[in-house]
């Protein structure tokens, strides 16, 4: 009793318990019964990351705080503790294919992609400092190994232990700067960081940037992508979709939540640093994607770009910008996990094919999957109207009314430059002559594929739920 | 009067059809092809006829938004807002009667994956009767960047040989105008708390945000308008286009760029407007002599038409912003009648280009021998292009120089050369097919008009004729509405200047 009373209850990480223990279960049916039932783990994994989901929505309403403040559950953690585990499930629902051949049959897959998604549950509702590098390291352990995962295959293997490498630097940084923080405030809890810093000194700024830097690993803005497109290249195509898409809304989530409720008495101090590393992933985003040839090295400097436009709205740093960034990493989650889907369908006599130029005649040989692929780039160039276009009005709206006028200049323009990288594989699909037929795609692959394509397509005609639960979403950091 | 929501049928009905033409018009085979051209051919028709009943229904004496209909959509302040008031109205009219003769004119000429063809045409419909109708500006800002999808597919799928170059240069020419626009979209978001067009329209923005604002908003529609220097997507666009492609991107899309003058520019930003309007004149001048000059040299026949939509773009300009009635009652008659005129110039050469497969002015001559109808056609429109009394192409070019003439006479001036100028370069392209010896031997055998030709030029004779003796259809649709345009736009002018003596 005096547990629950002295603020540990254990309600509010219910959800997490339930995951945690799930996936050791899961473990021990692997390693009991072998690789033979990497079908019947991977099945039970989605089934447990959807009872996860529910009882994160079963939860009372209202902000949950517990551990003495270090876990928090608002609607801010519940409107992104669903969406990365959306973008789980549905990374697990578009391995299938990849772990039914025999030789890369591993049931590990699916429990790494569990804990790692425990780590991200963890890491969206950290409210201090250690909790948010326990959930960091638990998510980004378990990536090197997945990244890695390919073991006779010597790319997948680099992209483990680059990934690893570069990892391990950052999460130094990181601690580096929480114990400057710490040091300067004599607090590690989100508030009372935000009690402490309420006008900028030396030692805290220092603190901050080093913290930024490891966030922006996570996130891979510029300057710390470096990893990326090797990683994204490297790792098998069903990873680089887990890549893609749920741990960058949790990176993201958990670099709204450290700016916005530690820091928000020195705004000015991290602002600057979030529109440098914002114009700084955008131009790179869209200039470096457009020599690519290999459309997992395009994707990733894609998504180096996109994160960069889901930081202009965390630039603003208001309530407007929070919303922004919420709207733009779930419709960025749902272009993600359709445009991998098309990705993994890419196979040609079996051979799974990544050349760009592999797309050629695609609106030929399959019109349906050329339209819906076409929307997905046009929509991730962010033209209407498409679902891509409002992730960058709301992303951009809140830029404008925080004045940061060049800032929102400059995306725009480079967002012109991006489309120039995307027409050009709508200029494969459609107008170039078609090759052999691609393999029909499977059935799993072609669901994730609808609902993410009909997502796109037609949320224009009815955008207002998901604005109005980012809405309230945002409204819970402040 | 009915309560059934008039004018977004009229919008949305092609992309019903659009649908009807997946469904139906699958396989690719020549019957499914059949289908596809006829489900279009219907659904263009029915929408014009729907969008007459507007006509029917509009009441010209009224200078504010008609039909209007209203839902709540992405937030508060920002809405399904629909309306048509006398300056979109008669270009909802000119796109829902262009559009069934861009089907006829593909009816032969497009034999590769015409369902998509179709549907594609169909869409851009809906996407530009809405860029037209919407009350809203991010509405409007959805119809009228959406509309690049389509076209930039009919531009590289079904175009010429330079196709990928010239749709790659289309769509991201109008893509970087109109990203600027959207940043000043949400500025006055901020300024006002909606983006309610009719609210702005009354809501007082500051002059900074107005000079900026303003220029992201010429920033979009000047390269849609086009006006030199931006126009150089415009030449490569329609010279790669499909012919019935080529049409509406003359009758129609660059009409975007007018209208938004129209309705943002002149309304919102007054002051701004008055302070940029001798930067228009001079760019339109500039526009009206140089791309005149520049069609002189031109060698290729669909080359000639857009530099010369380029100069006419530039007396629509130059009307709208000497804010005069005859000048804004000009600029949109010549929107009009340009539509009309160059739409069918457009067509007259695909007629040509679909028998002898170039548009080279030297591969022809002589034509008036064998296909005297088509000699006769051409000559109309050319006339009408030169703006000869009696054609509709006159009225409006002599209403904008009127309107002109009374704020800036050097404008008018150098504008007037212009009309010279513009009867130099479209003669000769007239003598240079149509008259002279018939001595190519590949010429021999050219056919004359088809039926099927004849079905599309006939109506827009008949409106270039029609309107060039009595304009005063269009003109009496939008006169209450460019009234009220002007009639505000002097009264916070002049309330500066008022203000500003009081200061002095």
């Amino acid at each position: 009793m005096s547990f629950s009373s002295a603020g540990y209850q254990l309600q509010p990480v219910l959800p997490e318990l339930v995951l945690a223990v799930g996936a050791m279960v899961l473990l021990m049916i692997g390693a009991y019964r072998g690789q033979g039932t990497t079908r019947l783990v991977t099945a039970l994994s989605v089934c447990l990351l959807l009872l996860t989901g529910v009882l994160e929505l079963w939860l009372p309403a209202g902000k949950l705080v517990t551990f003495g403040g270090s876990f928090i559950v608002d609607d801010f953690a519940r409107f992104l503790k669903v969406l990365a585990l959306i973008g789980s499930g549905a990374t697990l629902i578009l391995a299938t294919e990849f772990l039914s051949v025999p030789s890369q049959r591993n049931f590990e897959f699916a429990i790494l992609v569990l804990l790692s998604t425990l780590g991200m549950l963890v890491l969206i509702s950290a409210g201090d400092l250690i909790s948010l590098y326990l959930g960091l390291e638990l998510m980004s352990l378990a990536l090197y190994v997945v990244a890695a995962s390919q073991r006779d295959n010597a790319k997948s293997s680099e992209a483990g232990l680059k990934y690893f490498v570069l990892g391990a630097l950052s999460s130094g940084m990181l601690l580096y700067g929480s114990s400057l923080i710490y040091g300067f405030t004599g607090t590690v809890s989100f508030a009372g960081i935000a009690a402490a810093a309420t006008k900028s000194n030396v030692g805290l700024v220092f603190g901050l940037v080093f913290l930024l830097a490891g966030l922006c690993f996570k996130v891979s803005a510029v300057p710390f992508h470096m990893w990326t497109p090797d990683v994204y290249e490297g790792a098998p195509t069903p990873v680089t979709a887990f890549f893609a898409s749920a741990p960058k809304v949790a990176a993201l989530a958990v670099f709204t939540r450290a700016t916005l409720t530690a820091f928000p008495g020195i705004v000015t101090e991290w602002q600057q640093i979030l529109v440098f590393v914002a114009i700084a992933s955008m131009a790179l985003g869209s200039f470096a994607a457009i020599g690519q040839t290999n459309i997992k090295r395009l994707m990733a400097y894609s998504s180096i770009g996109h994160m960069g436009f889901a930081l202009v709205g965390l630039a603003a740093g208001t309530v407007e910008g929070a919303q922004g960034v919420l709207v733009y990493i779930a419709i960025y989650v749902a272009m993600t996990l359709g445009t991998f889907s098309i990705i993994l369908a890419m196979k040609r006599n079996g051979q799974a094919v990544e050349q760009i130029s592999d797309f050629a005649g695609l609106s030929r040989t399959n019109p349906l999957l050329a339209f819906v692929f076409a929307m997905l780039l046009f929509s991730l160039a962010g033209v209407p109207p498409l679902a891509g276009f409002f992730g960058k009005w709301y992303v951009f709206v809140a830029a404008i009314k925080a004045n940061l006028f060049t800032l929102a200049v400059i995306g725009v323009l480079t967002s012109v430059v991006g489309a120039f990288y995307y027409l050009s594989i709508v200029k494969v699909m459609y107008f170039d002559q078609p090759l052999t037929k691609l393999d029909p795609m499977r059935i799993e692959l072609r669901t994730v594929l609808a609902v993410a394509g009909v997502f796109n397509i037609f949320f224009f005609a009815y955008p207002g739920p998901l604005v109005s639960m980012a809405t309230a979403a945002a409204k819970s950091l402040f | 009067m009915t309560t059934w929501p008039i004018l977004s049928v009229t919008t949305f009905l092609p992309a019903v059809g659009a649908i009807l033409v997946y469904l139906l018009a699958r396989g690719g085979d020549e019957s499914a092809n059949r289908t596809a051209r006829w489900i279009s051919l219907w659904t263009t028709l029915i929408t014009f006829v729907v969008s007459l009943i507007l006509v029917a229904r509009f009441d010209p004496a009224q200078p504010d938004f008609q039909f209007v209909e209203k839902a709540s959509w992405l937030a508060t302040g920002i809405t399904y807002h629909m309306g048509v008031d006398g300056i979109s109205l008669p270009l909802v009219i000119l796109t829902t009667a262009i559009m069934p003769l861009c089907i006829i004119a593909s009816w032969k000429a497009i034999t590769n994956r015409v369902g998509e063809y179709m549907m594609a045409f169909l869409i851009l419909e809906t996407l530009m009767v809405g860029t037209f109708s919407a009350l809203d500006l991010v509405l409007f800002y959805l119809f009228f960047e959406g509309g690049l999808i389509p076209m930039f597919l009919i531009i590289g799928v079904w175009g010429g040989p330079r196709r990928v170059y010239a749709s790659f240069k289309f769509f991201l020419y109008t893509f970087l105008g109109s990203v600027l626009m959207l940043l000043a979209i949400m500025a006055l978001y901020w300024n006002a708390g909606t983006t309610d067009i009719p609210t702005l329209m009354h809501t007082a923005v500051p002059r900074s945000l107005q000079t900026w604002a303003w220029l992201a908003f010429f920033a979009s529609f000047a390269v849609k308008m086009p006006m030199w220097p931006v126009h150089t997507w415009l030449p490569d666009a329609h010279v790669e286009a499909p012919t019935a492609g080529s049409v509406i991107l003359a009758a129609i899309l660059l009409k975007m760029g007018g209208y938004g003058f129209l309705r943002f520019s002149l309304p919102m930003f007054p002051l701004a407007s008055h302070d940029f309007a001798p930067f228009v004149f001079t760019l339109s001048v500039i526009a009206i002599i140089y791309t005149s000059l520049v069609a002189m040299m031109q060698d290729d026949m669909k080359k000639l038409i857009a530099y010369s939509s380029v100069a006419h773009m530039g007396f629509v300009t130059m009307g709208i912003f000497a804010v005069t009635t005859q000048g804004v009652a000009g600029g949109m008659f010549q929107m009009i009648s340009h539509g009309i005129v160059s739409g069918a110039l457009f067509l007259c050469v695909g007629i040509v280009y679909d028998r002898m497969h170039t548009r080279e002015i030297a591969a022809y001559g002589g034509l008036v021998n064998r296909m005297p109808l088509y000699a006769l056609t051409f000559m109309v429109f050319t006339m009408a292009n030169v703006g000869l009394p009696g054609t509709s192409g006159f009225v409006g070019e002599f209403m904008t120089l009127l309107g002109t003439f009374k704020i800036s006479l050097p404008t008018a001036f150098l504008a007037t050369t212009g009309v010279i100028l513009s009867a130099c370069y479209a003669l000769w392209l007239y003598r240079k097919v149509v008259f002279g010896a018939l001595v190519k031997p590949s010429l021999m055998s050219i056919k004359d008009l088809t039926l099927r030709e004849c079905v599309t030029l006939v109506p827009l004779i008949v409106l270039t004729i029609l309107f060039g003796v009595y304009p005063k259809p269009v003109l009496d649709m939008s006169a209450a509405s460019v009234q009220q345009l002007v009639n505000n736009y002097n009264t916070a002018v002049t309330a500066v200047k008022a203000a500003s003596l009081v200061v002095q």
